[in-house]
């Protein structure tokens, strides 16, 4: 056929393409959180209650080993806790744009195939930052404190944010795994209730049985928990001698490592099979 | 001006499985679209037409056949068609969250317009469509025709050449759908080539410049709205008579081939001597005293070629996304 092709400008393409679509959608994903200001209100509510709860409830009962106070063993956990469940926001925003016919527009667009999802997933970070900083100011009210200075401060926060990355790239392929958000939020608290509980977030891994207590050591919210609490010089009791033990933040990068490896490409694989 | 295809579309067949049932959506579907020319796409809900649309518009990809749209593959060509053509659906694909304008700009950004021209296009756009003074708003609080104008301009961001309108008025009132035809006449008369599916059978009538029947995923019929009501028979003269006892009488007099409806009183008969014939059967009827409520030439609809054509009466009722969903799963039932 002859047909005159129609272009009157190259579709562009190339990383540039895609850094820049992903940053439009990162952006409309921004703005919209201060128009659903409910949300943001009630993650910020649910993580100081978590706060207060532990704090003063159980924070008496629960007896750390070696002495240090509750109060600053605990908010390093309540850190890693909130920004495990990023991945739960992430899921709920992936699953409502998906049902809904934006998703439709943006796929007829001559826009980068990734920037749905790294939109997403960059916007999520940014969300999660924000309340990672409400969290820290009343984690200052109740007794909290970095001990150490400004540097090891700002790697603890940079290895949560990395670590929400991560997290939201889970919360994409469920997203798009899933066919409603309650469904979706279902999932979620199923799987991320065992994995922030059985861990050193709330008690020392010491209390718990011994086959559960490897679990609890390797756990990823546990990595990520006592690397923050070693950066910052928090008190840190871990159970015995051992990688997860000595080497918290390397492994928590490699979780971090492993997590996006096995999950960027299945949320990608995912997103490209809309269409089928 | 040579003349072009602006789609072609060949055997495009697209099976939706799941774990109970397998629909055939499209079995086997042709299309041919020429440039500048405006394509109806008739069809009652689960025919096949939004699946057509979604693979044209590189939503979906055939299961089999091939499709070509302004000269790119839809399938292997896709990245480059989406820059030349615009979609708008029966659901509005806009944000809520954000306000209209925000939501044209983020659109014209994502065509990849410069910043500046996709500010000023969508101005222009807020303008065109009437939705200046609610340009700041959030979507959220649009009227359903200002979703659907706003979901229209969203299409026409990138100044597309190849426009699909997939039932662009379903759902609206009456005065929203009439305000939807002018705009996509104006579109029309700028040269864009359209296609264009709806249930409304007035709106191919009123819109297309030719009008493809889909039925179980096929194109049943093809033509301009007066070929394909020709194709039903020419004229016919209608007579209801006040009294049912009249009708055998009535139908008498009208002679061989009449069709008898008793519930309305009504008779029908082909007419090849027109107006001329339609006077001689008034003087007739008075003379035999038949009293009667109306009587008249009648064209044939696109009602009667619908039925006619597919042995069922085309639907008409507005449906939700759910709704669309099941009905496109449901596409392989065969009617009664």
């Amino acid at each position: 056929m002859t047909t005159a092709r129609l272009s009157t400008r190259a579709p562009g393409g190339g990383v540039g393409q895609a850094v820049r679509d992903g940053l439009i959608v990162m952006g409309r994903n921004l703005r919209r959180i201060p128009r659903i200001p409910e949300l943001a209100i009630f993650a910020i509510l649910q993580s100081i209650m978590f706060v207060l709860l532990f704090a003063f409830v159980f924070g008496g009962a629960i007896p750390l080993p070696g002495g240090g106070n509750y109060k600053e063993f605990l908010m390093p956990g309540i850190f890693a806790q909130t920004i495990a469940f990023a991945s739960a926001t992430t899921t709920i925003g992936i699953t409502d744009d998906m049902t809904k016919g934006i998703i439709d527009r943006f796929r007829s667009l001559p826009m980068a195939r990734s920037a749905v999802l790294t939109g997403r997933t960059l916007s999520d970070v940014i969300y999660n930052g924000g309340i990672l900083i409400v969290l820290m100011l009343s984690g200052l009210v109740v007794g909290w404190t970095v001990r150490t200075g400004p540097v090891e401060f700002l790697a603890g926060v940079g290895l949560l944010l990395l670590f929400a990355f991560a997290m939201s790239w889970i919360g994409v392929w469920l997203g798009l795994s899933v066919p409603t958000v309650e469904v979706a939020q279902q999932v979620g608290f199923t799987v991320l209730f065992p994995i922030t509980f059985v861990s050193n977030v709330f008690v020392p891994t010491q209390t718990l049985p011994d086959w559960l207590r490897p679990f609890a050591e390797w756990n990823p919210v546990s990595t990520l928990t006592a690397a923050t609490r070693q950066l910052w010089g928090n008190p840190n009791p871990f159970a015995a001698t051992g990688f997860p033990a000595e080497q918290p933040i390397l492994l928590t990068l490699i979780w971090i490592a492993i997590i996006l490896a096995i999950f960027v490409p299945l949320g990608v694989r995912r997103y490209r099979s809309i269409s089928r | 001006m040579p003349e072009t295809n602006a789609i072609t579309a060949e055997g495009l067949v697209k099976v939706y499985k799941s774990r109970k049932s397998e629909v055939r959506a499209l079995d086997g579907l042709d299309l041919i679209v020429e440039e500048g020319t405006v394509l109806g796409l008739l069809g009652p809900n689960g025919a096949g037409k939004t699946t057509t649309v979604r693979i044209l518009a590189t939503l979906l990809r055939p299961d089999a056949g091939r499709a070509t749209v302004a000269g790119y593959d839809v399938v292997k060509e896709a990245q480059e068609l989406r820059s030349v053509i615009g979609l708008s659906g029966q659901y509005a694909a806009v944000d809520e969250n954000l306000t209209g304008r925000e939501n044209l700009t983020m659109f014209g950004r994502l065509y990849q317009l410069p910043a500046t021209e996709a500010r000023k296009r969508a101005d222009e756009l807020l303008e065109q469509f009437e939705l200046t003074d609610a340009a700041n708003r959030t979507v959220k609080t649009y009227s359903g025709g200002m979703r659907r104008r706003l979901d229209l301009g969203s299409a026409l961001i990138g100044r597309p050449r190849l426009l699909f309108l997939d039932e662009p008025t379903t759902g609206l009132d009456p005065r929203s759908r009439l305000g939807m035809w002018d705009v996509i006449r104006r579109l029309v008369r700028e040269g864009v080539t359209l296609l264009l599916t709806t249930q409304y059978l007035e709106e191919a009538d009123a819109l297309a410049h030719t009008i493809a029947v889909v039925d179980h995923g096929k194109i049943i019929a093809r033509g301009t709205a007066d070929e394909l009501k020709s194709q039903v028979g020419g004229e016919r003269i209608e007579v209801v008579v006040r009294n049912s006892s009249d009708m055998g009488k009535a139908a008498q007099l009208l002679g061989d081939g009449h069709k008898l409806d008793e519930h309305t009183r009504r008779i029908t008969i082909p007419s090849n001597g027109g107006a001329q014939r339609l006077v001689q059967l008034v003087r007739d009827l008075d003379e035999a005293s038949i009293p009667i409520d109306d009587i008249g030439l009648r064209r044939p609809t696109l009602d009667d070629v619908f039925l006619s054509l597919t042995g069922h009466a085309a639907e008409q009722v507005p449906v939700t996304e759910e709704d669309r969903l099941t009905a496109q799963r449901a596409a392989g039932r065969t009617p009664a």
